[in-house]
């Protein structure tokens, strides 16, 4: 897709550890058109934080380090953009929000100070009109009485407050590409609602894309357009929502949704995938999940699938649907 | 409000009230004393205290009171510049060394052991046999040794702020790696930084005392707590109180500040309450 916002190609993110080398993140290829929201979703481990990092030139280096592949943001690509422009996109043309809010946010400065940094950094603009213009996007994210909040203290904001005020420090560059890392984990349910219609909401309103991490599949149904699942450092599927929950193509995405509890499913135990998740500083030799997989057979434990296009605008790497035998698939 | 909270804490209330005591005597000695410090007075020496000499008057027959309350001055600028020196480049260091890289970091720590390695009072002494015995001297050798305790402590505060979520974030809002340093990092590591800095700045005291002591810090006529310790040792027997009032400034002053910066940690540090 050339008319892609962000199209990541063939990306691998390296952690160099005494243990050995840990692929953190193996080939990912992902790509997000302007305005669209991808949900990247993946247990713990998996790398989907590694490739976030990696969109914005944060992965932490070392031990972290870039081996292959390209980041191509509005057709530019990042991997070889110098630190002072990469700087200059960070903040102003893609916006981040972090996992925790009780810690992404400056014990010492105020809610105002930092929802208005990054105007001052990236806009120029004076400190009294940044302040202003915090205040405007501190009711924006429906923070109540906001112009009295401008002088509060982290600590004296509640979890989901600091959460919108986090969103607005993101948004408030008006960002092509918002990335957002389990914005919702850290709150109760609630909360995790409001915060994601507000999300969907100001998104829609700006025509900014988003890529939305999360280990919540209920979460992503709820936002997202399109999927990108992650098993042990590679996309193993990637469809829109629909489709995918509708018809999970690769054994772990089959997996996964089983394993979701569902209301009025009854009782009995929940589904879960057999084994463990291989460790990254494992060698490679065939399909990661091949040790898991119900439906595994030589191959899989031979080569290592690669992510390709089945069926109409699917995506997934698993043997099972290798394009040369497609035909004689039903 | 929320001094309420630093009165309760017995250390530091105390430790305010003793050095807030040497402060004002200090201040006061600026622009009175009961006598001129150096003046001589061939007809009062040696003379215990009294009305007119509340802490009697030395072998010169000059006034212990402006002598002490002079000596103030004299260890609070010593204190003062020799924490400025070491946390001046102490935090430049430390800060370098948490975010230069492992090179920077290698090399500016591995001084720092070299110069801890050194017994401070000793290498003090080499600095101003070297350079000459003065008080500039002797606040230059103790400032010296003082920059790798501010070095360690910057490093090792910086480095547990630089691993949190609102540095990433700051990175990933595109601000300039110095705006982050000067915004984010050093306004959170300054409780510990002042907190050294007062236990710092009493060792200083002591230390300019010892120097003094040795004749190797301010230098006579200029009155100084270590150098009358020096003076009075000869008549200790004779005069006591020559020996007992700058000594009990010493121990006055250093305790003071020492309560302050135990205080001051029992309250700014909230792994203690």
């Amino acid at each position: 897709m050339s008319d892609a916002l962000l199209d990541i190609r063939g990306l691998s993110v390296h952690f160099h550890t005494p243990e050995g080398v840990g692929r953190a993140v193996e080939s990912v290829s992902l790509s997000i058109a302007p305005g669209e929201t991808l949900g990247l979703v993946g247990e713990s481990g998996c790398g989907k934080s590694v490739t976030t990092l990696a969109v914005v030139g944060l992965v932490p280096s070392p031990p972290g380090r870039i081996v292959a592949g390209e980041i191509r943001f509005q057709g530019r690509d990042l991997l070889k953009a110098d630190p002072e422009s990469l700087r200059r996109i960070r903040g102003r043309e893609i916006g981040m929000i972090f996992q925790e809010p009780m810690t992404a946010l400056n014990p010492v400065l105020t809610i105002g100070r930092q929802v208005a940094e990054p105007l001052v950094a990236h806009l120029g603009m004076s400190r009294s009109e940044a302040l202003k213009k915090a205040a405007r996007w501190l009711d924006r994210v429906r923070i109540p009485s906001a112009a009295s909040r401008l002088g509060a203290y982290p600590h004296e904001l509640s979890g989901g407050m600091r959460q919108r005020v986090m969103i607005a420090m993101a948004m408030i560059c008006r960002p092509r590409l918002l990335v957002a890392d389990e914005p919702t984990t850290a709150l109760d349910v609630t909360l995790q609602r409001q915060i994601l219609s507000l999300m969907a909401e100001l998104k829609t309103e700006l025509d900014t894309a988003m890529l939305l991490i999360t280990h919540d599949l209920g979460v992503v149904a709820q936002t997202a357009g399109r999927v990108a699942v992650m098993y042990a450092g590679r996309v193993v599927e990637c469809a829109g929502v629909r489709p995918l929950f509708a018809e999970p193509l690769h054994p772990y995405t089959q997996g996964l949704l089983q394993s979701m509890p569902r209301l009025g499913a009854g009782r009995g135990r929940l589904h879960e995938i057999p084994g463990t998740v291989p460790a990254a500083t494992d060698p490679i030799g065939g399909c990661p999940f091949a040790g898991r997989c119900p439906s595994a057979f030589d191959r899989c434990r031979r080569d290592d699938p690669v992510l390709e296009t089945v069926r109409q605008k699917r995506q997934v790497s698993c043997w099972l649907y290798d394009p040369s035998k497609q035909e004689a698939d039903p | 409000m929320a001094m309420g909270r630093y009165f309760k804490n017995l250390n530091f209330s105390i430790g305010l009230a003793l050095s807030t005591m040497v402060v004002v005597m200090a201040l006061v000695s600026l622009f009175w004393t009961p006598y001129s410090p150096n003046t001589m007075d061939a007809h009062h020496r040696i003379e215990a205290p009294s009305l007119a000499h509340p802490l009697g008057t030395d072998q010169y027959g000059r006034d212990q009171l402006s002598r002490v309350m002079v000596g103030a001055v004299n260890s609070i600028i010593v204190g003062l510049m020799t924490v400025a020196i070491g946390m001046g480049a102490g935090i430049v260091l430390g800060l370098t060394s948490a975010w230069g890289g492992r090179l920077a970091d290698e090399a500016i720590m591995r001084f720092s052991d070299l110069l801890f390695g050194f017994p401070a009072v000793l290498s003090a002494i080499l600095i101003t046999a070297v350079m000459g015995p003065s008080a500039v001297n002797a606040m230059l050798a103790i400032g010296i040794f003082y920059i790798p305790v501010f070095a360690r402590l910057t490093r090792a505060s910086a480095l547990t702020i630089k691993g949190l979520d609102y540095i990433s974030a700051a990175r990933a809002a595109g601000q300039e790696e110095v705006a982050i340093i000067r915004r984010h990092v050093l306004p959170n590591i300054l409780s510990p930084l002042i907190i050294q800095a007062t236990v710092q700045f009493a060792v200083a005291i002591l230390a300019e005392a010892g120097l003094s002591y040795l004749g190797l810090g301010t230098q006579p006529p200029h009155p100084s707590w270590g150098r009358m310790l020096n003076e009075a040792q000869t008549f200790m027997e004779l005069a006591p109180w020559m020996a007992v009032f700058p000594g009990m400034a010493i121990a006055w002053t250093v305790l003071g500040f020492n309560l302050l910066g135990d205080g001051l940690r029992d309250i700014l540090d909230p792994r203690l309450r």
